[in-house]
């Protein structure tokens, strides 16, 4: 452990330990120092030169991200001197910056534009003409670069040298010909390559999945869980519900990660950021039941119809790891004597590596395996099927034709007497069951989610339920409560 | 919001004005004096008088053409650049301070990397505009005017009022469907 020392800041006396960085001990007092290059990952190459503070003593301004903290260190950081030293440095910045905020991705949210209005507001003196450089390079699957907006910061760089390790960017040429460009003969396609949009300050590495579809001061942000593999990692869920004629539609815009120490840090990887577009794919609304004819039922109805078939025992409950912490307790209150079928199948398997992605690709079933149930494996399921030892089969947000194939998972769904599908959204199997209930996608229901490691954390609740779903746990509250009501006791 | 209810006292009238009588004959002579006034300054002017105020003129509309001032806010157009490409960058500024949110915008690339981003669909919906004229104050690129001089808008629909891209930069008429 560290000394703690005493330092002044801006006139303040601060308490923090000896040798750590005077622009995160500011953040921790509340102070925000301007800042563009440093990273609290990446490192300080102090090259920005947008931290300068006056400390009493030295010459000259010093960058508060590479002066460490001592006893009897005075700091000021919004001295006039100081914002001065910031502004000069903004305008340097600023002097061949295409000043196209008009069509530029990030504007709403990009450093130049917020230290601008903070800071800087000061009338051009550049007579000069602007260098040009590339714009609209297509550096990867998911990524833009704009040179000419590229401040030279070398975030995106050392994110590419020391998180990814694959070096497809870096900065050639020099003086003002200086640029941010692709490796020779590499593309940006990495499985982490999303990152370097949000950690470039300005508009010169943008998304090209979130190109012109929505303007970012329309979206609406949300904490939640990214439910892509089972780490978890923290996301901030950013949609767009006042103004639906853009983003063509869809209410998800794009998925953010969200620092997280414990679990995440700064990032997340591609296959969950972009793995949000089948959300809304062919959703369920309506309480359904399919067979003998199609009609629909209320929720009451329903719950009670199925009360009244898990009564006759021998369930088979297939669940996935899409399933809450709060969804899975339920389940095993419900299904108590029934067998479980979770395990994740090719179909919930991927690949996997050493910085965040794991294996499987659905982010809860240590939640099912803390309460202490045990999953029976699918084949052993089909075979009890096929030999009409389940009669009733409650699907929750699982495909089984991705498991056994579409036509012999029809086959088999049909040789049970009862069948219940319960999901956000239908799959190729979903019209086989014979009900079909309509639950709520993570984004519209709070919960919490238990990652590989057995950290747990909350969701919130970002977009309206579609019709007239609920989230799953409600669901089978209330069908433990129509079996209750009928005085029968627990199902199975 | 709640509804609520507040009770309002009615005006007291005092008997003068309660008969009517008196108030007919005050706006009679208000009628009468304008008659004679303008009928005066028209008769000085036929007569070649120098220096007097014109007298008011009744304008036939609609046989005779409104007439609008020089920089009366009227209709919203889409100017195009010297290439004949709408100037519109679909930036959405002038749709987010729109306070009557009655401009809709879709973007995409531009063929032009310089020029970037364009828009896909544009329309401003007349029916729920306010002429407040932010649109035209919000524009970085001189895109939207309303000067198009243009006061007869009135359609036979709700739908009809909605101006697409095409309308709005004069390349097609507006006709309204009955």
């Amino acid at each position: 452990m560290a000394k703690r020392v005493k330092f002044k800041l801006n006139g303040r006396e601060i308490e923090a330990e000896e040798g750590r960085l005077v622009i995160d001990a500011a953040k921790d007092v509340g102070v925000e120092i301007p800042h563009y290059c440093y990273h609290p990952a990446l490192g300080n190459p102090g090259n920005c030169r947008m931290c300068v503070v006056e400390v009493a003593g030295a010459p000259k301004p010093q960058i508060s991200c590479r002066t460490a903290v001592r006893e009897g260190l005075d700091v000021q950081s919004d001295s006039a001197a100081a914002k001065r030293a910031q502004a000069s440095a903004l305008e340097l910045h600023l002097v061949n910056h295409p000043l196209d905020c008009p069509v530029c991705d990030q504007s709403g949210e990009c450093g130049l534009q917020d230290y601008y209005m903070k800071i800087g507001q000061y009338q051009s003196q550049v007579r000069e003409n602007k260098q040009h450089k590339d714009k609209r390079v297509e550096a990867g699957p998911h990524v833009m670069l704009d040179q000419e907006r590229c401040i030279l910061c070398t975030r995106c760089t050392r994110f590419v040298e020391n998180v990814t390790k694959t070096y497809e960017l870096g900065v050639f040429r020099r003086g003002h010909a200086e640029r941010v460009e692709l490796t020779p003969g590499k593309v940006l396609d990495n499985d982490y390559s999303g990152n370097v949009v949000d950690i470039c300050p300005v508009g010169a590495l943008t998304d090209r999945d979130f190109r012109y579809k929505v303007r970012v001061w329309y979206l609406d942000k949300t904490d939640s869980v990214c439910p892509g593999c089972s780490r978890g990692c923290a996301v901030s869920v950013h949609t767009n519900t006042k103004r639906p004629w853009h983003n063509d539609g869809k209410r998800v815009a794009r998925l953010k990660p969200r620092y997280n120490p414990e679990i995440n840090g700064h990032w997340m990887c591609d296959e969950g950021r972009y793995g949000f577009g089948s959300l809304d794919r062919d959703r369920l609304g309506r309480v359904l039941r399919l067979a003998p004819r199609e009609e629909e039922l209320s929720w009451d109805a329903a719950c009670a119809a199925i009360a009244s078939e898990l009564r006759g025992g021998a369930v088979a409950f297939v669940a996935s790891g899409m399933l809450s912490n709060e969804d899975w307790s339920a389940a095993k209150t419900l299904f108590a004597g029934a067998k479980f079928y979770f395990t994740p199948e090719p179909d919930q398997i991927g690949a996997e590596d050493a910085l965040l992605k794991r294996k499987e690709k659905v982010p809860n079933l240590k939640a099912a395996e803390a309460l202490g149930l045990k999953s029976g494996s699918f084949d052993e399921l089909a075979a009890d099927l096929d030999a009409g030892r389940v009669r009733v089969l409650y699907v929750v947000e699982r495909d089984l034709g991705r498991i056994w194939g579409e036509e012999r998972a029809k086959t088999l769904v049909s040789r049970a007497a009862c069948g219940v599908f319960q999901g956000p959204n239908a799959c190729a199997v979903s019209e086989a069951f014979r009900y079909r209930l309509p639950a709520t996608a993570y984004v519209e229901e709070s919960g919490r989610f238990t990652n590989f490691e057995g950290k747990v954390s909350k969701y919130e609740k970002a977009l309206e339920p579609i019709g007239s779903a609920k989230p799953d746990w409600e669901i089978f509250d209330a069908i433990r409560a129509a079996l209750e009501t009928s005085g029968k006791g627990a199902a199975a | 919001m709640a509804m609520t209810v507040r009770v309002v006292e009615r005006p007291r009238r005092p008997f003068g004005t309660q008969i009517y009588l008196v108030e007919v004959w005050k706006g009679l002579a208000v009628t009468f004096r304008h008659f004679f006034v303008n009928m005066a300054r028209h008769a000085m002017i036929a007569l070649g008088l120098k220096g007097v105020t014109p007298g008011s003129v009744t304008i036939q509309y609609p046989e005779d053409p409104a007439v609008l001032g020089k920089r009366a806010r009227t209709r919203h157009r889409l100017l195009k650049r010297d290439d004949g490409a709408p100037r519109c960058t679909a930036c959405l500024l002038c749709e987010t301070i729109c306070p009557a949110k009655c401009i809709r915008i879709t973007a995409e690339d531009a063929p032009d990397v310089l020029v970037e981003k364009r828009a896909k669909t544009f329309s401003i919906d007349l029916g729920m505009c306010i002429f407040c004229g932010y649109c035209v104050e919000a524009c970085p690129v001189d895109a939207i005017h309303m000067d198009a001089n243009d006061v007869e808008i009135a359609a036979y629909g709700r739908k009809d009022m909605i101006w697409d891209m095409p309308e709005l930069l004069g390349d097609k008429k507006k006709c309204s469907s009955r």
